[in-house]
């Protein structure tokens, strides 16, 4: 019987190009724009470390000064050196990281010098986030502690500076003083850019990693935020009352409540110690609770969803209407196979089947101008440009959104044209 | 023109009238708002940042093995001599921050050293008795800095200070509403006095209430190349690509190693389109998702009129018999079409007012203007009586024979 149907279906499609070709179009750009967004919306609102997301947590505290303190204001999202030590001293996690973004300019034994952005963080921050190393190995907890002269460097600077070749044991020019180059990361991106973002929440990764007590040694130039109350003529000294260390720690799933109640304490200690008399705050938060704080999808993504989707909805009309001038047109045809014998029920399923045919050539024309779309997409001058792609999930989704409306779109012509009286229709012509 | 009949003929139709009022009535209320959208960006792409945009050009220094303070102060004396010989170049400034650049320095701001007084959050621009003249500022009260009163970075960060103070004329509305702020004080950085008010400074970038971003402070330090970016006035606006030119030789030719690239030197036109490159796409985005709509609006209209004329085919044809002329028949559809819009655009207004309510409350953004909505009316009129044309012409060819023919 759908043979039959589908076969219908076409040969009333072609009698009015036309009309066909408007109705696809419309479903076409409807489904086209929407699945445009909404695969942005899709890639930016991802879970960046799968599987991982869970255990990982930002530790946030409210620990400064009474007149700085505001009840009600949210904790900032960095601690200051002298917490992030503490913190890390006790080591209650099962890794643990501070870190903070930097940038620092290489001198290559020949060319010109170069600005590479750097992160200074611990031994702890590559097994954290599964970061994957092509050649040598991370630096270890006790090259912290000695704050040795080592570094990580990406695979891209290792391209740009060994020609891509194992390049562990080689220097790294800073100025006048040196690195020691321990291991090169293999490909790795993380986008959203979680565990900082305040450098640019999409993007490449860093290039160069380099213990982040060594960094404060070599007196590397750290960026990001930096928030300072009183007097700092060195900002980033052990006891400067500065806030800008990220950090992160890992805990397993039944670890979190004991934890929270370690952060607690440690801010009961800070205010028995004089610090603040303040009730302090403690926030702790997993990646995907981050995120959605740090609000990562842009707002401007968000409300070109919501166009996109209002304007699917009014090309839905559209076909809705389209459609009922269609079928009605075909009263007396209808009336005929009425009087013929077809129940309402297949004179229904008839035009739903007519309504599918457009949309899934709604779907196949959408899928193009959504390819078009995210085409325009990559080359917006947004930091997310580059990595936004339709995956298969989203391909799917693609035809079955540009199916279900086309049959919500179909569902009132078609319940219209089964109510066609037969004699009438067949007696007006 | 009998209203009535049309009516009474339009009710023969409800649903296919309804599905066209809701057409338009959504158009209607989406295209007001996108306009309104669309006007806000371009008001905030336009604000002025009240220095001289068009003649002015900067370049970063990176310092690869920064020597003792006094050697990079020395270094930078030089640098500023050399800048300053270049052709075309009028001023030369340092500055710690430039504007629509990453790097973003702010205080707390109080009008009182009591611990807990309520303060704001200002940006504050560090420069030599340069800088002024550079930027193109405007003086409206009191003073420049004078020679003796200008600092070092170390100075100003330094405990107690009593270094003066030139503030914005919007920040000197907020702390000193009615009054003149000029020799008032303000404790940002210890306890400062204010000797001079500039007409409008902005923000480097937007940050905080909308308000916040014309408030700046200036303070009279001399920075090394280590910790500013060097700030060229030219002359000629047509120069510009070959000051930064220069200026990149002058400043690689001389001086340590340090990292000198044309990366690091733009004209601050440049820039400014660079900052606001997101909001030009969202604003031509905007206007695309007027023109579809608009475009599948007008594609409704001509089909679902088609479809009323084909079907009314022999009542035209009798009424052409009976004596109506060409213009009756078409004006007849144009009336018809433009009492749907006007039910759409009735029902669009309200709808308009709703989503207008909503982007309120999720964006920032202000009430919607009450005159969009005539705009809004008026585009909707207009496609409804071009896309109906068509489709009217045809209902007006239709021969009166028609009417004696059966099937």
């Amino acid at each position: 019987m759908f043979g039959y149907y589908l076969d219908l279906a076409l040969r009333s499609l072609k009698r009015n190009k036309a009309l066909t070709a408007l109705m696809v179009l419309t479903i076409a750009l409807g489904i086209g724009t929407s699945m445009t967004t909404l695969t942005v919306m899709h890639v930016l609102s991802g879970d960046p470390i799968p599987g991982k997301s869970a255990q990982l947590f930002r530790v946030r505290m409210a620990v400064f000064p009474d007149a700085h303190y505001q009840a009600g204001d949210k904790a900032p999202d960095n601690l200051s050196r002298r917490d992030a030590e503490a913190l890390l001293r006790d080591a209650r996690g099962d890794r643990q990281a501070a870190m903070s973004g930097g940038s620092m300019v290489v001198v290559p034994t020949q060319g010109d010098p170069l600005n590479v952005e750097a992160r200074y963080t611990g031994a702890d921050f590559f097994p954290m986030f599964d970061v994957p190393l092509r050649y040598g190995h991370a630096w270890s907890r006790s090259d912290d502690a000695e704050r040795a002269h080592v570094a990580v460097i990406s695979g891209e600077l290792n391209k740009q500076l060994f020609g891509g070749k194992d390049s562990v044991g080689r220097t790294l020019q800073v100025g006048k003083q040196s690195l020691r180059i321990v291991g090169v990361l293999g490909d790795w991106d993380m986008n959203p850019r979680f565990y900082d973002l305040s450098n640019g929440q999409f993007g490449d990764s860093e290039d160069v990693f380099v213990p982040l007590s060594t960094a404060v040694d070599m007196k590397l130039s750290t960026s990001g935020s930096m928030w300072c109350w009183g007097n700092a003529s060195d900002p980033l000294a052990a006891d400067a009352p500065c806030i800008w260390l990220q950090y992160w720690v890992e805990l397993g799933t039944p670890a979190k409540a004991a934890y929270r109640q370690y952060l607690g304490n440690y801010i009961a200690l800070q205010q028995q110690a004089g610090r603040f008399t303040h009730p302090g705050q403690v926030e702790l938060q997993d990646v995907m609770q981050w995120l959605d704080f740090k609000g990562v999808v842009p707002s401007d993504v968000r409300l070109q969803m919501w166009l996109a989707l209002g304007f699917l909805g009014i090309c839905l009309l559209n076909t809705v209407g389209l459609l009922l001038a269609k079928f009605l047109r075909r009263s007396s045809e209808l009336g005929v196979r009425r009087a013929l014998g077809a129940s309402r029920r297949a004179i229904f399923l008839q035009c739903l089947v007519e309504a599918g045919v457009v949309g899934l050539a709604g779907g196949v024309l959408g899928l193009a101008l959504a390819g078009l779309g995210l085409l325009l997409v990559r080359h917006q001058p947004t930091d997310y440009a580059a990595f936004i792609h339709m995956d298969l999930r989203m391909l799917l989704a693609t035809f079955a959104l540009a199916l279900a409306s086309s049959l919500l779109a179909g569902l009132l012509p078609a319940w219209r044209a089964m109510n066609v009286a037969p004699a009438a229709a067949i007696k007006s012509n | 023109m009998h209203f009535r009949h049309i009516l009474s003929a339009l009710a023969r139709h409800r649903m296919a009238v309804c599905l066209l009022v809701l057409e338009i009535a959504f158009s209607c209320a989406v295209i007001c708002n996108a306009l309104f959208l669309i006007s806000a960006r371009l008001e905030r792409m336009r604000r002025p940042t009240g220095v001289d945009e068009a003649h002015l050009v900067q370049v970063r220094v990176r310092s690869i093995a920064p020597g003792s303070a006094g050697s990079i102060m020395a270094q930078t004396h030089t640098d500023l001599a050399a800048l300053r010989a270049v052709p075309d170049v009028t001023h030369v400034s340092i500055v710690n921050q430039t504007l629509f650049g990453h790097s973003f320095s702010a205080s707390g701001v109080s009008l009182s050293d009591a611990p807990k007084a309520p303060s704001i959050t200002v940006t504050q621009y560090y420069g030599n008795a340069q800088l002024p003249g550079t930027l193109g500022l405007k003086l409206v009260d009191g003073r420049w800095f004078k020679p003796d009163e200008f600092v070092s970075d170390e100075q100003m960060e330094g405990a107690g200070g009593t270094v003066p103070v030139i503030i914005t004329r919007a920040l000197a509305r907020h702390f000193f509403p009615s009054q003149q702020a000029v020799g008032k004080v303000i404790y940002a950085f210890g306890t400062n006095r204010i000797v001079g008010v500039v007409d409008r400074l902005v923000q480097p970038r937007d940050s905080g209430s909308a308000e916040a971003y014309e408030y700046a402070m200036l303070f009279p330090v001399n920075l090394s190349y280590a910790q500013g970016t060097y700030l060229l006035r030219v002359r000629d606006a047509s120069q510009r690509a070959a000051v930064i030119h220069a200026a990149l030789h002058a400043l690689k030719t001389d001086g340590p190693l340090r990292l000198v690239s044309p990366k690091d030197a733009t004209t601050l036109e440049a820039a400014r389109a660079k900052y606001y490159r997101n909001d030009r796409a969202m604003a031509w985005l905007l206007v695309g998702v007027c023109v579809s709509l608009l475009a599948v609006t007008a594609v409704g209209i001509v089909g679902l009129t088609s479809f009323w004329v084909a079907q009314r085919r022999r009542q035209i044809g009798i009424r052409r018999a009976i004596g109506a002329t060409r213009g009756d028949i078409l004006r007849y559809f144009q009336v018809e079409n433009f009492l749907i819009a006007t039910f759409g655009i009735a029902l669009g207004m309200v709808l308009a007012y709703g989503i207008n309510l909503l982007l309120m409350r999720h964006y920032e953004l202000g009430r919607l203007p009450g005159y969009y909505l005539p705009i809004g009316a008026l585009a909707l009129w207009l496609l409804g009586q071009l896309a109906v044309l068509g489709p009217a012409l045809r209902a007006a060819a239709v021969p009166p024979v028609v009417a004696t023919r059966s099937v």
